[in-house]
């Protein structure tokens, strides 16, 4: 397996405060990667690295074989994204939001069309189209938000928080989604609170204070701590319990 | 299909499907430029006045006549006495007296004749011009009197001689359009573009736009160019209405005024981007574009209040607002006719400040988002 991600040492600090610090891993094509941590453990700002926002201070790392720090236009052409604030516009309508996120990745008119129609098809709201995003179940919403994110097939798809204030069982769905996608070969690198989730990873790491203190799979990490979940991996490491 | 043209079109969607939006930006010209015309105007028109004449003979009357006519004034109340004048004008009912002397027609005749005009002075503005104006009428009526009969020897001939330039009438119009071009360019250009990129950020989509392959360049410009189409329609609007509606006249280039509201707008935008910048949420935005850029332009900039007439620190406050500048470049172009060669340095101030509070937003604006 080839790595889609690869990091070394990469470090991002704001003023004397060390954000992120020279933490080294990688994310393997095609793997579901749980990114963990508690607030201001520093994910966000490892993220915005990964994603182009914001520039390394030191340190290195490539996204789909490209430099953060010298080519972030190539990497966003290559990513999704999808925020744990909802990302669609509740002004438009379903078919307006594909359009909107299609034309700003590129896509062709004729590309747009089509894949709108099997997007609809598969998500079997061919009826609802025409109607505002704002007058969807939240659920709906979520997903329709990830397959628009998914649109101009990236090679790796960054959900930060995804799931956050939806009911268990559209998250239960919604990470069917997720494992379709990796099923597909799409590489899914997801934030989340829930310590459930964090099971459902091919590999999670924990971030403690700017550092990766745990990086394995959910089940090599939970024999490594002697705990019966991960919940109980993540309180021992980054809450010190 | 284009990236940027997506984008435009978006915006474009939600401006037309907010009704909030399309209320501010098609309603508020039009209700400001009619309500500023006919309620905030400077003209005399029908001034209520009261006259106490002791002596009611023909020429009192004739007198009252005319000033009633003119269409300045309009006979409120006839008083009886001198003691009915103080409860007159502390009822707030008349703004100005005209008190005879007895025996008006004889002393007329032999140039004794003494008029009071009484005006109210606490609000001095309308009562200088109200006794301004009855002035001028007395002294035509002076002057009528004298080329009637030939007794021109004995009397107090006082001819008044006020003109004012440009603005013959003194037509509030003239003054008005112009603000609230500054005012309306000014709030859906800085206000409504600083409430839109605020919005994004609020509701988590700006960090979806920003992650894919625009650049913030163009993001801003496809946040921005919808508004500035807008804007630039909402001031032939008030053109059009003031010229229309009001009687404006429009004596120089129009395509001289274009090129300077565009540029005025340019101003105004990037303050509203430097606003975005700033603020997290659009209600933020609102109060900030409100108070930082909508007070000033319609309190310090000269369009209600002179600035002649404000402390030296309002005055120098009053030179770092776009309208101030502009204002004078609107005026000087439909009223007087006026060009660059005139409106060089007004002009250049207004480039200065669109290259200087751009070059600031887009500064600010990498650093933030």
């Amino acid at each position: 397996m080839t790595n889609i991600i690869s990091t070394h040492q990469l470090t991002r600090t704001f003023g004397k405060f060390i954000a992120v610090n020279a933490i080294t891993f990688e994310v393997r094509e095609g793997e579901i990667f749980g990114f963990l941590g508690a607030n201001g453990a520093g994910k966000t700002t490892a993220l915005k690295i990964l994603t182009g926002l914001l520039s390394p201070s030191s340190g290195s790392a490539t996204v789909a074989g490209f430099d953060v720090k010298k080519q972030p236009e190539q990497i966003k052409r290559r990513i999704g994204y999808m925020s744990q604030k909802f990302s669609l516009y509740e002004d438009l309508t379903v078919r307006e939001n594909i359009r909107l996120y299609g034309g700003i990745y590129g896509l062709k008119m004729s590309e747009i069309k089509s894949k709108t129609a099997i997007l609809l098809e598969k998500l079997q709201i061919t009826e609802e189209a025409d109607k505002l995003v704002g007058s969807l179940p939240l659920g709906w919403k979520q997903k329709l938000a990830f397959s628009v994110a998914l649109l101009h097939e990236p090679k790796i798809v960054f959900l930060d928080e995804p799931t956050s204030g939806v009911d268990p069982l559209t998250r239960r769905q919604f990470w069917e989604l997720i494992y379709e996608a990796a099923a597909n070969g799409v590489t899914l690198m997801v934030t989340t609170h829930y310590m459930d989730e964090a099971e459902y990873c091919d590999r999670v790491s924990i971030m403690v204070s700017g550092k990766i203190e745990a990086l394995d799979t959910p089940r090599a990490m939970k024999a490594s701590f002697g705990a019966e979940d991960m919940d109980e991996v993540f309180r021992k490491l980054a809450r010190g319990v | 299909m284009n990236r940027f043209a997506a984008f435009i079109n978006k915006e474009f969607r939600h401006i037309l499907r907010d009704r909030r939006t399309l209320l501010i930006l098609f309603g508020m010209p039009v209700m400001q430029v009619l309500l500023f015309g006919f309620v905030l105007t400077n003209e005399i028109k029908n001034a209520a006045i009261a006259v106490l004449d002791p002596s009611k003979d023909s020429e009192s009357i004739a007198l009252v006549n005319k000033l009633t006519s003119s269409g300045y004034f309009r006979l409120e109340k006839n008083l009886t006495s001198a003691e009915d004048l103080e409860p007159a004008f502390c009822t707030g009912k008349i703004k100005m007296a005209v008190v005879f002397p007895d025996n008006f027609s004889p002393k007329l005749q032999t140039g004794e004749a003494q008029l009071q005009l009484i005006g109210d002075a606490s609000d001095p503005n309308t009562a200088t011009t109200l006794v301004n104006y009855a002035n001028a009428i007395v002294a035509d009526f002076q002057q009528e009197k004298t080329r009637a009969s030939d007794i021109t020897h004995n009397l107090p001939l006082i001819t008044v001689q006020s003109r004012m330039r440009y603005n013959p009438e003194q037509k509030g119009a003239f003054n008005f359009v112009p603000g609230v071009m500054t005012l309306i360019l000014m709030l859906v250009s800085a206000m409504m573009t600083s409430i839109t990129i605020a919005r994004e950020k609020e509701l988590g989509t700006m960090e979806v736009l920003l992650v894919s392959p625009l650049k913030p360049i163009q993001i801003i410009l496809g946040k921005t160019a919808p508004y500035l189409a807008l804007s630039f329609l909402n001031a032939v609007v008030v053109v059009l209405l003031g010229i229309v509606v009001f009687g404006m006249p429009m004596s120089g280039s129009v395509l001289l005024l274009a090129a300077e509201c565009l540029l005025y707008m340019f101003v105004a935008l990037s303050l509203g981007i430097f606003i975005s910048t700033r603020a997290k949420d659009q209600m933020t935005a609102m109060f900030m574009s409100a108070l930082g850029l909508m007070m000033p332009t319609m309190l310090l900039s000269g369009f209600i209040f002179p600035r002649e007439s404000m402390p030296l620190p309002l005055q120098v406050i009053g030179n770092a607002i776009p309208a101030t500048w502009f204002n004078p470049i609107v005026k000087g172009i439909m009223i007087k006719g006026v060009g660059l060669e005139v409106l060089w340095k007004e002009t250049l101030v207004l480039g200065g400040m669109a290259v200087f509070f751009l070059g600031l937003s887009m500064r600010n604006f990498k650093d933030r988002l």
